[in-house]
C-alpha cells in the first residue's frame, strides 16, 4: 500500500514537473484549405520551438461553422488555451463577460502599440484601454483575381479594372467560361457586395453606411449604383454552382471561370497551386477601380485558464505569434499581410507587395467585422445569398430590405 | 381491496402505490425543470435583447416584430407548411399502400420489410447527403438519364429555388415511410381474421373493406403515425443542412434553421428565442386541442 501510495505521489511529481516545462496548448481556427493550413504548421513549428506543444484544434467548415463551437465552449467551461477570431466586434461580448484573458501587460512589454501597424488593429483588441487579443495578420477583401488563361481563351485582353471585366462577361461566355466565380456559402455574396461599395461608391459611402450607419445613405443613389453593378455581378455568376470560397478559387486557377471577387486568402491558394502572380494570374485591388484595401484579419484570444502553466504558455504562444520571424513565415504562406510594419517582406509576390504600397499610402478603410455585429452580418448574409440567386428580386427592391437592415443595426 | 374503517381513506389513496411514485420522482423533476424550466426561461428571454450571452433588458415585442418581418422566415414557414402537408399525405398513403401489399401474404415478406424498413436505421444527415449525390446534376440521375440517350431530359430540383423544398420532401419520405409502412403493418395484423371472413362472406370488395372497415379499425394506430410524422417535421433541420444548407439563395430554409442559425451564427440569442418560441406555439396550437379531443372529452377506461 505505501509503496504504491509513493508510486502515485512520484508519478503525479513527474507529470507537474513535466509540465512546468512543457505545457499542451490547443488552438481552435478555421484554416482547413491548403494555403491555410500551411500557413498554421509555421506557427505551430515556431511554438513547439519554445519547448510547449501546439495541440491543433483545426474545425472545418468555415468561421460560421467554427464560432459557435468556440463560443460554446468558451461560455461553456471548457475552453481551448488559444483560439481564432476575426479582427472586430466577434468577441466583444466574451470579453465584456470577462471570459478571456487581459495581455495588457504583456503588449506594453513587448511594445506592441509601437510595432503593429495600422494602429486600427490593435484597437480592435482593445476594451476600455486594455488589450484581449493579438492580431495576426491583415487581411482585405477588395481583391479582383483574374484567370490569364481564361482571357487567353476567350480572344480578350485581361483586363484592368471592373468595368472592363464585365464588358468581357459575354466573350467569356461564348468560349464556356463562367465570367465570375461565386461560391454559395452565404458570407461570400456579401463579401463581393460589401467590395463593390468602396469600389464603386468610395470610400466616404461606405463608411456613411457601415459605421455610421446611416440608413439614408444606404437607400440613396450611390448604393443603388452599387446594387446595379451588383446585378451585373448575380448574371455574371449565374452558372457557378460551387460551395465553398476555395472552389470558386479553383475554378480560376483551373481557367473555368474569368475571375473571383475574394479577400487576399484566395492567393495562398494559387501559390499552392504553383502560380505565378502576373504570369498566371492578375490581381487588381479595389477591383482596379478604387484602390483601397480594408484591414480586417484574424487575431487570437485567450480564454483564462486555472492551469498555471498553461497560462504561462499562452504569453511564450502571443509572443511566439507576433515574432518578426514568425510573422513573416506565416503570412507569406497565409498571403496575407504581416501586422508588424519592421519586417522584411522582399520576399513577397507581386500582388502582396501592391497591398503593401496602398497601405503604406494609408488608402484603408476599416473590414465589415470591425464595424458590424455579426448579427447584422448575418441579415445581410440572408438578403445578399437570396440577391444572388433569385433573379426575380430586382435591385430596387434588395436595396429597400438593405437600407431597413443598416437602418436597425447597431 | 379490504378497507379498515378506522383509517383515513385520503392518505391512504395517497400513498397507494408509493414505490411507484418514488420511482417516478426523477422523471417529474426532469420534466419540470428542463423541460417546463427550460420553456419558460426561453419563452422570458425572446422578450429581451440578449445578443451573444443572455441578459435581462426587456425590449417587448421587438424581437417578433423583427422576427414576422424578416422574409428568411416567411420563407422558412412557407417551406415547412409545404413540406408538413405533403409529407403527412404522402407518408400515411405510400406507408399504408406499402403495409397493405406486404399484408397479402407474400413470398419473401421478410426480405421486402426489411429493405423498406432500411433508410430509418440511416441518420438524417447520410440520408441528406446520399440523396444530394442522387440529385446533383452532374453526378446523379440526371447525368444517368442523359448518359443514356435521352439528352434533354432535365432534373434538377436541389438547384431550382422553386422546386429545391419537393427535392428534400423526396429524401424524407425515403427515410420516413418505413417506419410508417411497419407500424400500419402491425395496425393490420392486429384486425382480426373474422372480419376478413365476414367482409368476404359479405361479398364486399377488397379496396371497400379497407377503407370502410379496416381503416376505422385502426384509428389509434393512425393516430400514434400521425403524432410521430408530425413531430419529425417540426424538428426538420439536418436533412436540409446536408442537402442544401438552406441554398440555393435561401429557398430552402426552415424555421429550425433559423433558431439555430440566428442563436449561434449571428450572436443574437433573443431573435433565435422568438423564432423557437414560435415554433413552440406552431406545436401548440395543433397538438393542444387534439389532445384535448383524444384524451380530455371522454373518459375511457
Amino acid at each position: 500500500m505505501n509503496t504504491f501510495k509513493l508510486f502515485l505521489a512520484g508519478a503525479s511529481a513527474l507529470a507537474l514537473s513535466a509540465a512546468a516545462n512543457a505545457a499542451e496548448l490547443e488552438v481552435t481556427h478555421w484554416w482547413t484549405s491548403g494555403g491555410e493550413a500551411a500557413a498554421v504548421a509555421e506557427f505551430a513549428k515556431a511554438f513547439d520551438a519554445t519547448g510547449n506543444k501546439w495541440v491543433d484544434g483545426a474545425i472545418a467548415g468555415g468561421g460560421s461553422t467554427a464560432r459557435p463551437v468556440m463560443i460554446s465552449r468558451i461560455t461553456g467551461g471548457s475552453p481551448m488555451a488559444a483560439t481564432q477570431f476575426n479582427t472586430g466586434r466577434q468577441a466583444e461580448e466574451l470579453v465584456e463577460a470577462g471570459l478571456l484573458r487581459d495581455f495588457t501587460e504583456l503588449a506594453e512589454k513587448e511594445n506592441w502599440k509601437a510595432a503593429i501597424r495600422p494602429s486600427s488593429l490593435l484597437d480592435g483588441c482593445t476594451v476600455d484601454g486594455k488589450v484581449y487579443c493579438v492580431p495576426v495578420n491583415i487581411h482585405s477583401w477588395q481583391w479582383l483575381w483574374l484567370s490569364n488563361k481564361a482571357f487567353e481563351d476567350a480572344g480578350v485582353p485581361v483586363p484592368t479594372n471592373w468595368d472592363e471585366f464585365v464588358a468581357a462577361a459575354p466573350a467569356l461566355e461564348k468560349a464556356g467560361k463562367i465570367p465570375l466565380a461565386i461560391g454559395g456559402q452565404a458570407w461570400q455574396t456579401t463579401g463581393a457586395f460589401n467590395v463593390l461599395i468602396p469600389a464603386i461608391a468610395g470610400k466616404d459611402v461606405f463608411l456613411k453606411v457601415y459605421k455610421d450607419h446611416d440608413a439614408e445613405a444606404a437607400a440613396g443613389p450611390e448604393i443603388a449604383k452599387v446594387f446595379k453593378a451588383a446585378d451585373d455581378a448575380r448574371r455574371m455568376s449565374a452558372k457557378s454552382n460551387v460551395q465553398d470560397w476555395n472552389q470558386a478559387t479553383n475554378l480560376v486557377i483551373t481557367g473555368q471561370a474569368g475571375g473571383q471577387i475574394m479577400g487576399d486568402w484566395a492567393q495562398g491558394e494559387f501559390q499552392v497551386a504553383g502560380q505565378v502572380a502576373g504570369q498566371d494570374y492578375t490581381c487588381l485591388p479595389g477591383l482596379g477601380v478604387n484602390e483601397l484595401i480594408s484591414t480586417g484579419g484574424d487575431s487570437f484570444y485567450f480564454p483564462k485558464l486555472d492551469d498555471a502553466d498553461k497560462t504561462a504558455a499562452q504569453e511564450a504562444l502571443a509572443s511566439t505569434m507576433l515574432n518578426p520571424a514568425t510573422q513573416v513565415a506565416f503570412n507569406l504562406k497565409k498571403g496575407s499581410v504581416p501586422v508588424r510594419g519592421d519586417v522584411d517582406v522582399s520576399a513577397a509576390n507581386d500582388c502582396m507587395k501592391k497591398g503593401l504600397e496602398i497601405l503604406a499610402k494609408g488608402n484603408i478603410i476599416p473590414d465589415t467585422n470591425q464595424l458590424n455585429t455579426e448579427d447584422t452580418n448575418n441579415q445581410l448574409n440572408d438578403l445578399f445569398v437570396e440577391f444572388f440567386k433569385t433573379p426575380s428580386l430586382t435591385p430596387e427592391e434588395a436595396q429597400k430590405r438593405y437600407a431597413a437592415i443598416i437602418a436597425s443595426a447597431d | 381491496m379490504s378497507t379498515s374503517g378506522t383509517a383515513n381513506r385520503r392518505p391512504s389513496q395517497m400513498f397507494r402505490n408509493l414505490n411507484a411514485k418514488i420511482a417516478s420522482i426523477p422523471m417529474i423533476l426532469t420534466a419540470l425543470l428542463v423541460f417546463l424550466g427550460g420553456t419558460v426561461w426561453t419563452i422570458v428571454y425572446s422578450f429581451t435583447n440578449s445578443k451573444l450571452l443572455p441578459r435581462l433588458k426587456f425590449v417587448g415585442l421587438d424581437q417578433y416584430e423583427r422576427l414576422w418581418s424578416a422574409p428568411r422566415w416567411l420563407t422558412s414557414i412557407e417551406n415547412l407548411l409545404v413540406y408538413g402537408v405533403l409529407s403527412l399525405i404522402f407518408s400515411l398513403v405510400i406507408g399504408f399502400l406499402l403495409a397493405a401489399l406486404l399484408d397479402q401474404k407474400i413470398r419473401f415478406e421478410g426480405v421486402f420489410r426489411t429493405i423498406f424498413l432500411y433508410p430509418f436505421a440511416l441518420s438524417f444527415v447520410v440520408t441528406g447527403l446520399t440523396w444530394q449525390w442522387i440529385l446533383n446534376p452532374d453526378f446523379g440521375v440526371q447525368n444517368i438519364v442523359r448518359s443514356m440517350g435521352w439528352e434533354s431530359f432535365s432534373f434538377n430540383p436541389l438547384y431550382d429555388q422553386d422546386i429545391v423544398i419537393y427535392g428534400i420532401l423526396i429524401a424524407g419520405l425515403w427515410q420516413g415511410t418505413g417506419l410508417i409502412m411497419c407500424l400500419m403493418l402491425a395496425g393490420l395484423r392486429g384486425i382480426d381474421e373474422d372480419i376478413w371472413k365476414a367482409a368476404r362472406v359479405d361479398g364486399i370488395p377488397m379496396w371497400k373493406t379497407y377503407l370502410f372497415i379496416v381503416i376505422p379499425m385502426m384509428r389509434p394506430v393512425f393516430i400514434t403515425t400521425l403524432v410521430i410524422i408530425a413531430s419529425g417535421i417540426v424538428r426538420l433541420y439536418d436533412l436540409v443542412v446536408a442537402q442544401t444548407s438552406g441554398g440555393p439563395g435561401g429557398a430552402s430554409e426552415v424555421p429550425a434553421k433559423y433558431v439555430y442559425d440566428y442563436m449561434f451564427l449571428a450572436q443574437n440569442l433573443g431573435q433565435g428565442f422568438a423564432a423557437s418560441t414560435m415554433m413552440l406555439l406552431s406545436v401548440a396550437i395543433i397538438v393542444v386541442p387534439w389532445a384535448y379531443l383524444e384524451f380530455g372529452g371522454h373518459k375511457r377506461g
